[in-house]
């Protein structure tokens, strides 16, 4: 079910903060995050996140498009590289 | 025959049905349009009058996405998810599921006709070690 509209978007208090900061400073750092749960507001746009994904930080340039989707749809969580071949598809070869 | 959104409406049915040939009119925006041209769901497609069925096409027309323009924007969206590389997007480009079903077992919709790999034994033939 989607959120509440009264409840406004959610971004974790302590990014928001950091992304305004680097607004009023003219500033583009790398942000690294966890809050994969975080909305991207249009605060975001132009940044470079690292986004969590359980390993490692994956840096995602925020372009307009992606406004209203959350953080943790653009740094995938699972790997997976296809199954490995059968031995008899991979002899006949 | 009555022809709106570039659709052939079945002569026999009733309008309130012949509406959901259209593509992007199903029964509830069918009967929406009804009511709000004034025309009876009742009446069959063949007894519609040259005037009944002006009024259903400006209707249709001006107020609702269909056919074409339905499936280009339907398009559009996936292709947006598509290019922002969101998880979403992803499983489009791949043609799984993409709302979070199992793919252990079921998800033929999305991937097609089943794929028999090899893993399947086979009774050992001879003249093959």
């Amino acid at each position: 079910m989607a959120r509440s509209l009264k409840k406004g978007p959610y971004v974790a208090e302590s990014l928001l903060e950091k992304i305004q900061e680097l607004n009023k400073n003219r500033e583009k750092k790398v942000i690294r995050t966890w809050t994969r749960r975080s909305m991207i507001t249009p605060d975001f746009v132009g940044h470079t996140v690292a986004i969590h994904n359980g390993n490692k930080f994956i840096p995602i340039y925020i372009t307009e498009n992606m406004v209203g989707h959350k953080l943790g749809e653009f740094a995938l969580t699972r790997t997976f590289r296809g199954h490995a071949r059968s031995d008899k598809t991979s002899k006949r070869r | 025959m009555a022809r709106i959104a570039g659709v052939d409406l079945p002569n026999e049915k009733r309008i309130e049905a012949a509406l959901t040939y259209i593509f992007g009119i199903g029964f509830s925006s069918s009967r929406r349009i009804l009511s709000a041209t004034g025309v009876s769901p009742d009446t069959r497609v063949k007894n519609l009058t040259e005037e009944e069925t002006a009024r259903l096409r400006s209707e249709i027309e001006n107020k609702y996405r269909v056919e074409g323009s339905l499936h280009t924007e339907i398009g559009m969206n996936i292709k947006r998810l598509m290019d922002i590389g969101a998880y979403r997007g992803i499983r489009h480009r791949r043609g799984l599921p993409v709302h979070g079903q199992r793919t252990h077992t079921n998800a033929r919709t999305r991937k097609g006709p089943k794929k028999t790999s090899g893993t399947v034994k086979k009774k050992p033939r001879p003249g093959k070690k």
